[in-house]
């Protein structure tokens, strides 16, 4: 699967660099989003069976698969819950960010 | 011996027209007066003689939308619409030109409501002249048919990519029968070739399509669209010629040229309704009067150095047209009247608007429109309505 990469997008300065349309290459515009983020989710490495289930549930592709539990891609993850909310183990808690 | 002549209505040759270009898939809602086009289209992919993928959607926005959608996996596409379908597909319209996907389509011309009629005028597409898309309206219905296999080479070529409407008067021509040469399809298929896009979605090459723009790169997309419109102009004289060597008809491209080289006063004008302008140039110049006619068969690219080439030398122009922009004139006129004004020539300008709704436009009324660029009455009034069934002095 792809993850998000951060590119640095160079602006063409020749129209003739332009795409043809709004179609190019996905992914290029891709950024950091973290401070979007109120709360992050934690994982609890000893809880963690290493099910996967937050790895499919993950709306950005954030969870990284790990030999032993998964952990979090955290300049990309929302903080949105889904996969505190749907690991059956309870071995992510969701920590409100400090800054 | 094979039969390559049929006595038809204007939709059927729509019809064939469409089927000659072999579109992979046809998504359309009926509407009069374009109902019988998508009709034979559903009966040919019924019977297996076209291999298409037919959707029946539930309305035109969804036609449009279906076909843009076809088009971004390189299919190649055909809809139909006419009046209030079209003004429905508007929002798609915009959608599929920004998105670049060469789309072709038929709109029937027909008015716009209210009051309500189906009959024919040309204020729908004239309406949307500004939704990214290559315009041309025809004459008869063997200009539809050819149109129909030209539009697919103009609109589908990398330099222009850009969606076609080939516009046909409702009733006028949709409905009304003619002979019709039928190209073979083996002619067709060298003349046009299988659709190839840069813009296409694949597993060898994913995409991500159709995007948002912010404010630094949005200018960028809208000004490439506008240059694909004016690269579309020497594609569509080449076509044409192209299409001239092959079949043996000409429709010389942006415009038609009909007796304007000498001519003192010229009548500029679009549709079905050159017919009826072509006997009258012929009548009054067998009585000795320089009189011609321009044909406008692309409004969007607009034909404005052909225009400005015609009408050099002329006294006297007249734009004839069934459509107006309430509150101003009529929108042909206001482009004609521009490509013109660019220029040094000041001739007499006219803008004769009627044949709404279904209202004839008669050879007297025309013969009437060159005695009026011949006189200059009223100078100061540019529009004139030249069929009102009734008074309005005050």
């Amino acid at each position: 699967m792809n993850r998000p990469v951060k590119q640095e997008y160079n602006r063409p300065t020749h129209i003739k660099d332009f795409p043809v349309g709004p179609q190019f290459d996905a992914g290029h515009l891709a950024d950091e989003n973290a401070g979007w983020r109120t709360f992050k989710p934690v994982v609890d490495a000893e809880k963690c069976i290493n099910c996967l289930i937050c790895y499919l549930v993950c709306p950005d592709g954030t969870i990284i698969k790990g030999e032993n539990h998964v952990s979090v891609a955290y300049d990309y993850c929302k903080g949105c819950g889904v996969c505190a909310n749907e690991c059956p183990k309870d071995a992510i808690s969701m920590v409100k960010e400090e800054r | 011996m094979k039969k390559n002549k049929l006595f038809i209505s204007g939709d059927e040759a729509i019809a064939i027209g469409a089927k000659l270009a072999r579109p992979h898939v046809i998504a359309a809602y009926t509407i009069t007066p374009q109902t019988i086009a998508v009709e034979r289209l559903s009966d040919m992919v019924e019977s297996g003689e076209l291999k298409a993928e037919y959707m029946h959607v539930e309305s035109e926005h969804s036609a449009i939308s279906a076909c843009m959608g076809a088009s971004a996996i390189g299919a190649r596409t055909f809809t139909a619409s006419s009046s209030q379908g079209l003004l429905y597909m508007a929002e798609g319209l915009h959608y599929c030109s920004g998105g670049r996907y060469p789309v072709v389509m038929m709109n029937a011309n027909r008015s716009v409501a209210l009051p309500w009629s189906i009959y024919g005028d040309q204020r729908d597409s004239l309406g949307l002249l500004d939704s990214g898309w290559i315009q041309v309206y025809v004459e008869d219905a063997q200009e539809a048919l050819d149109m129909m296999i030209q539009a697919y080479k103009i609109a589908e070529n990398p330099k222009v990519l850009t969606p076609m409407m080939v516009n046909i008067d409702g009733f006028i021509l949709t409905h009304t029968y003619e002979m019709v040469n039928i190209p073979e399809q083996e002619k067709v298929d060298a003349f046009l070739p299988p659709f190839e896009t840069v813009n296409k979605m694949s597993f060898e090459n994913p995409k991500n399509m159709g995007f948002s723009s912010q404010p630094i790169d949005n200018t960028e997309f809208k000004y490439q669209q506008d240059r694909a419109m004016f690269d579309a102009i020497p594609l569509i004289k080449e076509t044409d010629e192209e299409w001239a060597k092959t079949f043996g008809r000409r429709y010389h491209g942006m415009v038609e040229n009909y007796k304007c080289d000498n001519a003192d006063y010229i009548i500029v004008t679009l549709g079905s309704v050159c017919g009826t302008t072509r006997i009258i140039v012929d009548e009054l110049r067998e009585q000795g009067l320089k009189v011609g006619m321009l044909k406008i068969r692309y409004m969007r690219p607009f034909p404005e150095k052909e225009i400005q080439e015609i009408t050099a030398n002329a006294k006297a122009i007249g734009v004839l047209e069934k459509n107006i922009s309430f509150g101003y004139e009529g929108t042909v006129f206001t482009n004609v009247n521009s490509s013109i004004s660019k220029t040094k020539a000041r001739p007499f300008m006219k803008n004769f608007v009627g044949g709404f709704g279904g209202r004839d436009i008669t050879k007297q009324e025309i013969r009437q429109m060159f005695a009026t660029l011949k006189e200059q009455t009223e100078p100061s009034k540019t529009v004139e309505y030249f069929n009102l069934n009734v008074a309005t002095d005050e």
